[in-house]
């Protein structure tokens, strides 16, 4: 049950997150010469960027220019054609989607895949259950497994909500929330599978200035509880205000890489992205 | 109904414990009250409600699969066939064993054929999966008719009974009811041994199966209520985005379609046993339709809805058998008038009308917080 | 197994095969399109199959068939056909109005249709069997015992037409056969080109592929919809007409089995392609007829089955994959 007493949605809890290192260590994730060719369509080709632990990092590029294509090769979606992905030193390539996931990679959707039918505390504890081991057996005869990850998990969703600022509407069916809300249940849910390196796909799609605000230190906060971020975004305010580190892609290939200040003064990044970008952003 | 949905969550729990248990033992007594208006005139009640209390075993199973994980399932028949088999051919076929001993074994025979079924079928897409299935209700339907072995057309009879407690008598006699003009008075005449099952004693065979619906329905409580329960829930409302969150959809899946082909064994043993006798014309395609109408009618996903819905689906035909002729119509009619109707079944999960409470709640302690606060200042 | 009987009348066996199948595709057409546009299995559409067959049987005997012959007889199967393309038509748009359309406007749960497709197959079929007692009550059966006796059993038409058999070598062939099997690819051609060219066709494989879009369009979905109902009765009456020329008896449950079968070519050759639809039912009832002759009769449903889920284990999207609806993930 929420705690009702307390209004301030986000108090960080110290023992929320699984940060095996510190931040600032080596790099989560690496991706090297990543191609992914759809028949004759080459959707990547040959990118390479790395994440380092506890830092964000934003992925960016026109429409089209294999964002999102790039996520998915990530979270095992998609198979690479060739190049390789590796997680905390491990190659992912081939692995299952859901074992991905339970390795520690999480991830939101461009366009919100909730559970719609289920509550938003039901689709938080689907997130927990990545990590959880109960199967027929231990729920049948309520062994003490099932009842400790009950337990944690509830406790672990309730706080995730009340993060988001969406505890009090723990019980509410996820198709009944505003728009707002599902995609800060979105985040929740990818946060409850305990990742190390969470993805957001826009976050920001759809948000108003003030609610964007509002998300740009939702994600700084993500990130100082230890978490790292890959971060699709089209907004480019936002992207500048809370990234450490910018990869630009376009038609598939990676076009620069550096930090806000020196993708802003880019040239080829300035023709590619900002000079369509202005027009309909701002 | 919404309002007295609401008022029962809200009694204190030794009350709502009360309540159950009164219900229960209501449902254990029905066959000896000889209630008019609801006891079937000219058939054996006590079979009738066997019958209800198979379909709602069934139903409970086949919710497993259709209501949680959203697998479309057409030939649940197999698996109550398989169960049936299993049973006839252990007790009475090919060997004589207790009933008892051939129960387990039907059931893990139905559930390896689920896993053996599924692993292969569950991969291709919802629609697909729907035909397949019945494609296997009808093989397995087949295969008994053609088989020498299985008894072709003319089945197996003599399937063995569970053992009668205390003997042909029983261990004593329980009288029914009877209702003459305006009184009611016990019928010494009319009374059922405790606890014999026999061809001419139905009413121990409904305690039985009223007594595994009743412990079905806790399982299925524990279940749901778990990792397992939402990892199917996730599954049907977006396989790819559960996948995402580390759900291994398959094997869950795969759970499900071994789950639901348990209970079905299960209440197929039971099935040939109150019978004595099967042959493949109790396993048609039909009721694998009968049982889905059981699952829909009540509302999917919501075990309390498709038990109500399996009492109508069995109750009903039975209780007009006079208009016998026309049941398969008029219950095609309900179909379609319901389908219009009521999409989400008579009694859709009842998550949406818990999720209204306790919304409520929070309205009423959020008010009187700020309330307070406002007296405060 | 009996290899020998299968070798030594595989050109008999092929060609009844064929003509059993081609029956199958023209039946498959209907649940294909159908499913092409609403993404609904209709269960109901076996029904419009047999409701077909008893108008070809009806129209048989009210004209006399079974004393005419030649260029008469030839004329009494035209109207035959003729009737039964109108019969299957009207029932299959009367389930359209009655069992789905009152579901699509509410966007119900693609599981409730089927339910409610289920539900008036069942409707459909009752109705017909017991065609007697609702006959009873308006004090007509007596008038029309000879149409509405035998209400639960086998009717039949032999002996109205007796086709003639040709021998090549020591190959029997069925003319009917023959004629079952060019009739039934002669009308699937004509159909494909239909949906391909005409602007209805256009119609439809817009609305397919995507229903909002189409609708912006000018493409009223409705009246596709319909449209794809009308074409799918049309073809079951082809095929009722067909079928009644090869067997000869119908009953009113005749639609299940043979639904369900044509369902499997439907899937087989992959749902909501027309062309697999063909292919689909050809490949069908020439494996059901191989595997009878291999196995024995009693095991020609199985071998349907297994073959369906055999080729699905393969190739998860049918023969010849999906194509009047977009590639659904």
């Amino acid at each position: 049950m929420p705690d009702l007493t307390k209004q301030t949605p986000a108090t960080p809890d110290p023992e929320a997150p699984r940060s095996t290192a510190p931040s600032g260590g080596g790099p989560v994730l690496e991706v090297q010469n990543l191609t992914l060719k759809f028949g004759g369509l080459t959707a990547l080709d040959d990118v390479s960027f790395h994440i380092d632990q506890g830092e964000i990092l934003g992925l960016i590029g026109p429409n089209g220019a294999g964002k999102t294509t790039c996520f998915n090769a990530v979270t095992g979606v998609y198979r690479p054609t060739s190049g390789d992905i590796r997680f905390q030193g491990g190659s992912i390539v081939g692995m299952k989607r859901y074992k991905i996931t339970q390795q520690g990679i999480a991830r939101t959707f461009q366009n919100i895949r909730l559970f719609p039918t289920m509550t938003a505390l039901e689709n938080v504890l689907v997130g927990a259950d990545a990590q959880h081991k109960t199967g027929m057996f231990t729920a049948l005869f309520r062994l003490p497994r099932h009842r400790r990850e009950e337990r944690e998990g509830h406790d672990r969703a309730m706080e995730l909500l009340r993060f988001m600022g969406i505890h009090r509407k723990a019980d509410e069916l996820a198709a009944n929330l505003s728009y707002g809300d599902q995609r800060r249940l979105e985040i929740a849910r990818a946060m409850a599978t305990e990742p190390k390196l969470i993805c957001l796909d826009e976050p920001a799609a759809g948000f108003n200035p003030a609610e964007k605000v509002e998300l740009m230190n939702l994600i700084r906060k993500v990130r100082d509880q230890g978490y790292t971020v890959l971060l699709i975004e089209h907004d480019m305010k936002l992207v500048m205000g809370v990234t450490d580190r910018i990869v630009v892609l376009e038609f598939g290939r990676k076009i620069a890489e550096g930090k806000p200040a020196e993708i802003r003064d880019n040239p080829a990044v300035i023709a590619a992205y900002l000079g369509v970008d202005e027009e309909d952003a701002s | 109904m919404n309002k007295i949905k609401q008022r029962f969550i809200s009694l204190p729990r030794p009350v709502k414990v009360l309540l159950w248990v009164l219900l229960a033992l209501f449902a254990y007594a029905l066959p000896l009250l000889e209630l008019p208006i609801i006891t079937t005139p000219g058939v054996d009640f006590g079979g009738v409600l066997f019958v209800v209390t198979m379909y709602a075993l069934v139903a409970i199973g086949l919710n497993i699969v259709v209501g949680y994980a959203g697998l479309l399932d057409l030939g649940y028949v197999g698996f109550y066939a398989i169960g049936a088999y299993t049973a006839a051919i252990l007790t009475s076929f090919h060997a004589h064993w207790p009933l008892l001993l051939s129960i387990p074994v039907a059931v893990v025979a139905t559930t390896i054929s689920g896993v053996l079924l599924g692993a292969p079928t569950l991969r291709v897409r919802g629609d697909y999966l729907a035909i397949v299935t019945l494609g296997f209700g009808e093989i397995i339907r087949l295969v008994a008719v053609n088989v020498e072995w299985l008894g072709e057309r003319k089945g197996i009879s003599n399937i063995a009974r569970p053992p009668s407690i205390g003997g042909d008598d029983g261990l004593f006699q329980i009288p029914h009811l009877y209702w003459g003009d305006g009184t009611v008075l016990l019928d010494t005449e009319d009374t059922t041994a405790f606890l014999k099952f026999g061809v001419l004693d139905q009413i121990p065979y409904y305690w039985l199966g009223l007594t595994v619906v009743i412990a079905m329905l806790f399982a299925d409580k524990l279940i749901k209520n778990s990792r397992v329960g939402r990892a199917w829930e996730a599954t049907r409302e977006d396989e790819d985005a559960a996948e995402l969150m580390g759900v291994p959809t398959f094997r869950f899946k795969l759970l499900a379609f071994a789950t639901g082909a348990f209970v079905g064994g299960l209440a197929g043993a039971l099935y040939a046993s109150r019978q004595s006798f099967i042959n493949p014309d109790s396993f048609l395609l039909l009721f694998s339709i009968l049982f889905l109408a059981a699952v829909v009618v009540g509302g999917q996903g919501n075990r309390w809805g498709v038990v109500v819905g399996a009492v109508l689906v069995a109750y009903l035909p039975q209780r007009f058998r006079e208009f016998d002729d026309f049941r398969v119509l008029v219950f095609g009619l309900a179909l379609v008038l319901l389908a219009a109707w009521r999409p989400e079944g008579l009694f859709p999960p009842k998550r949406t009308v818990r999720a209204r409470q306790l919304e409520q709640d929070l309205e009423e302690l959020e008010e009187g917080h700020e309330g307070e606060e406002a007296a405060r200042a | 197994m009996n290899f020998d009987f299968l070798f030594s009348n595989l050109p008999q066996l092929t060609i009844g095969g064929l003509a059993f199948g081609a029956i199958y595709a023209l039946i498959a057409l209907g649940y294909t399109m159908v499913y092409g546009v609403l993404q609904l299995i209709n269960f109901a559409h076996s029904e419009v199959f047999m409701y077909g067959t008893f108008a070809m049987l009806w129209t048989v005997m009210a004209l006399g068939g079974a004393d005419a012959d030649g260029v008469q007889l030839i004329a009494i199967l035209i109207a035959a056909l003729f009737a039964a393309m109108m019969m299957s038509a009207l029932i299959a748009l009367l389930l359209e109005r009655v069992a789905y359309r009152p579901l699509v406007k509410k966007n119900a749960p693609r599981l409730i249709a089927l339910i409610s497709a289920i539900g008036a197959s069942f409707v459909l079929a009752e109705l017909m069997g017991l065609r007697d007692r609702v006959t009873g009550w308006i004090g007509l059966d007596d008038d029309l015992s000879e149409y509405v006796g035998k209400a639960r059993i086998n009717n039949s038409m032999a002996g109205v037409v007796d086709a003639p058999r040709w021998e090549i070598g020591n190959v029997t062939l069925s003319s009917i056969d023959v004629i079952v099997i060019v009739a039934a690819v002669g009308m699937m051609v004509l159909l494909d080109q239909f949906v391909r060219r005409s602007r209805l066709g256009k119609g439809i494989r817009a609305t397919a592929q995507d229903p909002e879009t189409a609708a912006l369009m000018g493409v009223n979905p409705t009246r596709t919809i319909q449209i794809t109902f009308l074409i799918g009765g049309l073809m079951a009456g082809v095929a009722a007409f067909l079928y009644m020329l090869k067997i000869e008896t119908t009953k009113y449950d005749v639609g299940f089995l043979l639904g369900v079968k044509a369902f499997t070519a439907a899937v087989l050759g992959g749902i909501g392609n027309l062309r697999g639809a063909l292919l689909g039912g050809l490949v069908l009832g020439v494996a059901e007829s191989w595997g009878s002759a291999l196995f024995g009769t009693e095991w020609r449903h199985v071998v349907a089955f297994v073959l369906l889920v055999v080729i699905l284990l393969f190739r998860p999207t049918g023969l010849l994959g999906e194509s009047l609806g977009k590639a659904r993930a």
